[in-house]
């Protein structure tokens, strides 16, 4: 299979932090590649770099077959972006922005406008067409903005946390334009901070923190990896979180942890766990607030890649964050 | 969910799939793109109260408070105010707009839109001259509306209509110079606000600082000696050659030879901070 996107070592630094320290990663033709990480984790920079908005300071990145640096023209020609902020104009209609961006890609009126009217549809913004984006809401703003990232039919497709502010019909929304996409051959590098997302979308995940990529492989083998569902027991007074604990314990051989906010985990080896469980419960009299099984979060792969949460390593990674205005 | 080989046309269709659109065939072209992207400016202009105030309203606004609140202190009346004001009045206008360039292009690199147009196969330098070209439209509008309104009010000319539009020529080249230095502030304060803040600190003494409301013989030696060498004086002086009548070549030399000059300084400096920062 044909691998299009493919970087090798790529760094940047900004001033004295390093956004980038060296990321490998590659995609190949027709497939979502999932780059997940903590904010200021390198993600964005990478995306930058890769459609030739930001140049690296070492390292090689090429977008289907072409070098971003030495021939960004011939990518700019095959790809599509859709950054972190809707990057529409709020003072024109939704029709005239896709107009713009065709017109831009130097596609005949004609052709243009039945583009543009055909990717409103698309989206569902035909009642809005016509409309200002400034009173647009901010799902329609992303869908817009995803709309004009594919005018000129792209073969790579760059989304930089697509779906971040959106609600959750939306959000559904969107992630079902991406795997439309992707199963009419186009190649999709998808930002994300949500393991949920990535786990729905992509073909290939690969795990970036602190400018570097920690793990990667499919879905199935990270959460392999990180352990599998995993249940979750509130119980309504804190003062039952020991008897919960010991219940749990002796249900897993695994002593479950318990976070601030009275909430305990364990992994879930067992389908069953979550039935048995509630039973015990029941059965103990226990009052219990919340009782559930999950997908590992971020927090888990982050948690059992390197030894900290996802939160710490943002604080941590904070000053890049200016990366996004930079 | 791990999918293979998926070549475009073997796996069932998507709900409503993306057919192919023929790009037209033409090299990237900085003058054709930039005529789309002013288009965009055109329309941005029109559709936001704010800009089209700006280029509207606020001359007009300007006029009438200067002839009718200081005409009559200055000149004894307004009718005579307003035959020496207007053209300077329309010169200040114009200045005015020429900082909104800047303001517009921060806004652009602030709300991401400018990353697309970076992102697509135009070349670099494209949305800067689309934004400069809708800027001329913009300085156009807001002169012509100044002219108008001007005559309403009982200026006369005492020329004919060609001095009229090398007049406005005149200051269209002016403000065309100037918005290098807002283009060059945008870039490097990026945040509109501040492009918008600092450019009336430039603006108000460049304007005020000139001969365009009142005649500089009133004004202690200092400051005649600023308001003398100030660009802003020559072109008020050249367009009142134009309009009015007086002398016309030396002014309007000397504001050419301006203009050029602050091309010269500003434009590249804008347009390395363009290629470095956009």
């Amino acid at each position: 299979m044909d691998t299009v996107i493919h970087v090798e070592g790529l760094e940047k630094s900004f001033g004295t932090t390093k956004a980038l320290a060296g990321v490998d990663l590659s995609a190949r033709q027709g497939t979502v590649l999932g780059l997940l990480g903590p904010n200021g984790s390198g993600k964005t920079t990478t995306v930058r770099v890769l459609a030739t908005l930001l140049r690296p300071d070492a390292g090689r990145a090429t977008v289907l077959g072409h070098d971003v640096v030495a021939e960004p023209a011939a990518v700019r020609a095959r790809i599509g972006l859709t950054g972190q902020y809707a990057a529409v104009d709020e003072a024109l209609s939704g029709t005239d922005n896709l107009m713009l961006i065709a017109r831009l890609l130097d596609m005949p009126r004609r052709a243009a406008r039945v583009r543009a009217a055909e990717l409103i549809e698309r989206f569902g913004l035909a009642d809005a067409a016509k409309r200002r984006v400034r009173t647009y809401s901010g799902g329609m703003r992303r869908r817009l903005d995803l709309a004009a990232s594919l005018i000129g039919r792209p073969d790579v497709l760059f989304l930089d946390e697509p779906t971040t502010g959106l609600d959750p019909r939306h959000r559904n929304e969107v992630l079902d334009q991406v795997r439309a996409l992707a199963a009419d051959g186009v190649t999709v590098l998808l930002t994300t901070q949500y393991l949920e997302e990535a786990d729905q979308l992509a073909d290939d995940l690969v795990v970036i923190d602190r400018g570097s990529a920690i793990a990667s492989g499919t879905p199935a083998s990270l959460k392999a990896d990180v352990g599998g569902q995993r249940l979750h027991v509130r119980p309504l007074h804190r003062t039952d979180i020991p008897t919960v604990s010991t219940i749990l314990g002796g249900l897993t051989d695994e002593p479950p942890a318990v976070d601030a906010s009275g909430e305990l985990t364990v992994a879930a080896h067992e389908p069953g766990l979550l039935h048995v469980a509630g039973a015990r419960f029941d059965e103990a009299g226990l009052a219990i607030a919340e009782l559930g099984l999950r997908l590992p979060s971020l927090d888990d792969v982050f948690m059992t890649l390197t030894g900290r949460t996802a939160e710490d390593a943002e604080k941590r990674a904070d000053p890049t964050d200016e990366e996004v205005a930079a | 969910m791990t999918t293979t080989a998926v070549a475009p046309g073997t796996t069932p269709r998507p709900p409503m799939p993306i057919p192919d659109i023929e790009r037209g065939r033409h090299g990237p072209s900085t003058l054709r793109h930039g005529f789309t992207l002013a288009w965009r400016g055109v329309v941005k202009t029109i559709h936001s109260p704010e800009a089209l105030i700006d280029v509207t309203l606020q001359p007009v606004i300007f006029l009438l408070l200067f002839v009718y609140v200081f005409g009559g202190a200055i000149s004894g009346n307004t009718t005579d105010y307003l035959q020496f004001a207007l053209p300077g009045v329309l010169v200040q206008t114009v200045v005015f707009a020429s900082a909104g360039t800047g303001v517009g292009l921060a806004e652009d690199l602030h709300t991401g839109i400018f990353d697309r147009f970076r992102s697509l196969p135009i070349s670099r330098s494209a949305p800067l001259v689309g934004a400069i070209m809708a800027d001329l439209v913009r300085y156009l509008t807001s002169g012509v509306i100044m002219l108008v309104l001007g005559t309403v009010l009982g200026f006369r000319m005492h020329t004919n209509p060609l001095n009229v539009i090398a007049a406005l020529g005149l200051v269209m080249v002016f403000a065309f110079a100037l918005c290098w230095v807002f283009t060059a502030l945008a870039m490097l304060v990026r945040q509109p606000r501040s492009v918008q803040g600092i450019g009336a600190m430039i603006m108000l003494p460049l304007t005020f600082g000139s001969n365009v409301f009142v005649p500089s013989d009133s004004m202690p030696g200092w400051l005649q000696a600023f308001v003398n060498v100030n660009p802003v004086s020559k072109v008020a002086d050249a367009v009142r050659g134009l309009l009015t009548g007086g002398p016309i070549a030396g002014p309007a030399t000397t504001s050419l030879i301006a203009a050029a000059v602050i091309v010269v300084v500003f434009a590249p400096i804008a347009v390395t901070l363009y290629r470095k920062r956009a």
